[in-house]
């Protein structure tokens, strides 16, 4: 299988320089059969991925030791959803799982666009077969998952116990689809100055594109927070970490972009900038592959240190070069439609956003590297973590938080400043109350104050638009509140979805905010000892030491320390953490020791445990406890901001004909459909105000 | 009870005693641990550890680390050395200072804000208020480029359109569209 699957990877290969080469070259223009042979160079290259991953697979499966690969990852007692997982726990395996998708999105490409942007299609075959060919040369000349050992081991050596985690079975293939996803988005772009054709039809071509891999990454780093929460043991789940960094990234480009293109679809205005965006977000995901697997800034999640960084640079600086040059090029031809005709308006509300978030990328990038500069510089090494990280990008993230709420109070076009202050009302009061509120609880942590009260504002915002809209639509239509809910959202879906994410961001910031009072001890406790500790809100938590029971699992030995939990005296149940050391099919140990957290989550806090190891190989026990408040709310931030983006990327509920076209041009937000029932509703009320 | 008895019964008694309290396998449950002292729940050391980078390589904080999975055999030993120099009363600054010029200067989460590190500081920020202050001024000028200024199709006074309002604006946008 292996031959079969190199045999396969060279085929990836010849089918990306076919494609790259003849679509780049536009020589198929006016050539309908050249023109097909890049597309289906695409969908070969797509079906010698396939042939490829499953080589690999059945050599996991199959437990081929004499495969590096399989015999670095993976061990005959690996549980079988780790032994496929495994695909992509090491840098090969992710660099043919990267090209086996990127393949798979190229070819979807050509098929589910619409046939309107036929003449974009050729050159977007080309970008991805081109970038593809580029992942594969980097496992044929340097990491080849398929590469055969001298011998073959008795066994492997089984999978990182950190990585044997339901987490790490979805959390990095979800980041990947959003890094991989953006190669389409940016694929168009390139097509668009490539082909001359820069009006808004390569913009409406990646609509769907840009918010599913903006979700895949929000998707991907939110599942990272909750593997690093449940499974390092740290009892956080950011720790402004290099990779964890360049995942943030992307996120933050793709977010400006998600906003900056309503200008453009609305106002024919930042095309340039918006170009700009996807290219730079195509170049940060590539960065961020770079970062993780050249070993040029240290770490945890980083791969074993290997030359494919060279590659990675390579190709980033090529890219960015030849994407930037070719900018230049077309800069004249990307001139605004019209102009911005206030500051009080949403465009540039929208603009002054985009700042902030491009603003946030640039400081964790230039956290991210200082380090480097430094040492460049001065000669000296110096680290960059969470104190620096959190002293520039706070004030930053509440300045984008307090925007978010504005937004959507501001009219397109211009806004009179008596209708500012009308908008501003309710928002403000809540914020106040909000502020008020917690003054009054006793909270004196000014940032955390400051996020949550202006989570009160954006949360005023949103409910101000849906009421408005209810309202609307009730006294219209004489609907009843759940069915003029419904429909409002049903008809302008990208718009209450957006406000959706809103609200998920500003839950996600009050989660944050939770975090400024975790509380923490660690303690020894012989069985039938107990510890206490108070929590944020008043509560005091006593903790029972019952034992610690050991017992062999499929491929481990499990030492499970239990404690019983009590809130203020009441018994509420018993938490259990664990050590875990991994043996091979033969008993013999392989990794070190791993905990295993103990978690009691509620809506207010969560009590985290670890059991930290023995006093004397006895039950005697040291553990760490620790108090983190309002962590369910960021699961439920993410929840939140992932449902209204899928919401805002469901088909249909768009405005439609030349009506819809025209409102839009206005720079009204209306969501006509025609009789029997137009749902003109709210927006126009709001559309001409507050849109 | 017997003599003999009694101490078959007590020897039973202590060889429970010594099985329950022991486990089966102490590797598997980890490195040994010392207990817990007072120290290690100083809050004064907690906020300078996590201050101080460890040395494993994990690029976490000491605190973090030391708590972390408790596998890190380097940070226990700089968290004892921390106890150390506290207890000979040294203030946290004066252990962080000799922690730097032991270590180095990358001993520190974060760099200290003077000289080139202030660059590390300040660019951002400053660098986003060059790009605002750049960009309000470009829109400003562009602004007052435009030959008029459209007024607002709707007074700021006008209270929310009735249902007939909308009707009507729903019909005329019809046979626009039309």
């Amino acid at each position: 299988m292996t031959l079969l699957g190199q045999f396969a990877l060279w085929l990836a290969l010849f089918a990306g320089i076919w494609g790259a080469g003849v679509g780049l070259s536009g020589r198929w223009k006016g050539n309908p059969e050249l023109a097909a042979s890049v597309t289906r160079a695409a969908y070969g290259q797509m079906i010698a991925m396939i042939v490829a991953a499953l080589a690999l697979w059945k050599g996991l499966i199959t437990h081929d030791f004499n495969i590096e690969y399989v015999a670095a990852y993976t061990s005959r007692n690996l549980p079988t959803s780790y032994v496929v997982t495994a695909f992509w726990a090491g840098q090969k395996g992710s660099l043919l799982f990267w090209a086996l998708v990127l393949s798979l999105f190229g070819a979807v490409a050509q098929v589910v666009t619409s046939r309107r942007h036929a003449r974009l299609l050729p050159y977007v075959a080309a970008i991805t077969t081109g970038v593809t060919a580029f992942f594969v040369v980097t496992m044929l000349f340097s990491a080849n998952p398929f590469e055969r050992l001298a011998f073959t081991p008795a066994d492997g050596r089984g999978l990182n116990p950190q990585l044997q985690n339901p987490g790490m079975v979805i959390h990095p293939p979800m980041l990947y689809l959003g890094y991989i996803s953006i190669t389409i988005p940016f694929a168009f772009a390139i097509a668009a100055l490539l082909s001359k054709k820069l009006d808004t039809g390569w913009i409406h071509a990646i609509r769907k594109w840009t918010i599913l891999s903006w979700l895949f990454l929000s998707v991907g780093i939110t599942l990272g927070m909750w593997w690093a929460y449940v499974e390092l043991g740290w009892g956080g789940y950011w720790a402004w970490d290099p990779v964890e960094n360049a995942s943030l990234l992307p996120w933050l480009t793709m977010t400006a972009f998600l906003h900056s293109v309503m200008i453009q679809e609305k106002r024919g205005m930042l095309k340039r900038w918006n170009v700009s965006l996807i290219v730079v977000t195509f170049l940060l995901s590539i960065f961020g592959t770079f970062i993780t697997r050249s070993g040029v800034i240290a770490s945890v999640h980083s791969f074993t240190q290997s030359n494919v960084g060279y590659f990675f640079l390579g190709f980033l600086l090529t890219v960015g070069v030849l994407s930037f040059s070719l900018l230049y090029l077309r800069w004249p031809a990307l001139e605004a439609d019209s102009k911005l005709e206030s500051m009080a308006s949403r465009e540039a509300a929208f603009l002054f956003n985009n700042l902030i978030l491009v603003g946030i990328a640039f400081s964790v990038l230039w956290g991210t590297l200082f380090p480097i500069l430094s040492e460049a510089v001065r000669g000296v090494k110096i680290t960059v973590g969470p104190p620096f990280f959190n002293r520039v990008n706070i004030p930053l993230g509440l300045f984008l938080l307090f925007l978010t709420g504005v937004g959507p109070l501001i009219a397109w076009r211009r806004t009179s400043p008596a209708n500012l202050r009308r908008q501003f009302v309710f928002p403000t009061i809540l914020a106040v109350v909000v502020a008020l509120s917690l003054l009054a609880a006793g909270m004196r942590n000014g940032w955390a104050m400051m996020s949550i009260s202006l989570a009160g504002f954006v949360l005023g915002t949103v409910l101000q638009e849906f009421q408005r809209g209810i309202a609307a639509r009730m006294r219209m239509y004489s609907e009843v509140f759940p069915l003029a809910l419904a429909r409002l959202i049903n008809r302008n879906r990208r718009r209450y979805g957006g406000y959706l994410v809103h609200v998920g961001i500003l839950v996600l910031f009050v989660a944050f905010a939770g975090m400024a009072f975790k509380t923490n001890r660690e303690a020894t406790l012989s069985p039938g000892e107990t510890a206490s500790l108070a929590s944020p809100y008043g509560h005091t938590y006593t903790f029972t030491h019952l034992g610690v029971s050991q017992y062999t699992a499929l491929n481990r030995i499990v030492s499970a320390a239990t404690l019983e939990v009590a809130r203020d005296g009441t018994k509420i149940g018993v938490i259990k953490s664990e050590k875990r050391q991994h043996v091979d099919s033969f008993g013999e140990k392989t990794f070190e020791p791993s905990t295993e957290v103990g978690i009691m989550s509620d809506l207010r806090e969560d009590i985290y445990v670890v059991y930290a190891g023995s006093i004397g190989g006895t039950e005697r026990a040291n553990f760490a406890i620790t108090i983190n408040p309002l962590v369910w709310w960021v699961w439920a931030g993410g929840a939140i901001l992932v449902f209204g983006g899928l919401l805002a990327m469901w088909p249909g509920g768009r405005p439609v004909g030349r009506l819809g076209r025209r409102e839009a041009q206005a720079g009204f937000e209306t969501t006509l459909s025609g009789p029997p029932e137009p749902a003109v509703a709210a927006p126009v009320v709001t559309g001409v105000e507050a849109n | 009870m017997e003599r003999r008895e009694f101490f078959t019964s007590l020897g039973a008694m202590t060889a429970l005693w010594w099985q329950d309290d022991r486990l089966r396998d102490p590797a598997a449950a980890g490195a040994l641990r010392n207990p817990v002292g007072e120290g290690d729940n100083d809050a004064v050391i907690r906020s300078l550890e996590l201050t101080l980078k460890c040395t494993c390589g994990c690029n976490l904080d000491i605190f973090t680390c030391r708590t972390t999975d408790f596998t890190c055999s380097y940070s226990p030993q700089l968290h004892a050395e921390i106890l150390t120099h506290y207890e000979q009363g040294l203030t946290p600054e004066e252990i962080s200072q000799v922690f730097v010029e032991k270590y180095g200067e990358q001993i520190l989460m974060a760099p200290t804000p003077v000289g080139f590190n202030l660059a590390g500081y300040l660019v951002p920020g400053l660098a986003i208020l060059v790009a605002g202050s750049v960009l309000a001024v470009v829109l400003a000028r562009k602004q007052r480029t435009l030959p008029t200024t459209i007024e607002s199709p709707i007074p700021d006074d006008l209270a929310a359109p009735t249902g007939e309002d909308l009707s009507r604006l729903e019909q005329e946008l019809s046979e626009v569209a039309d």
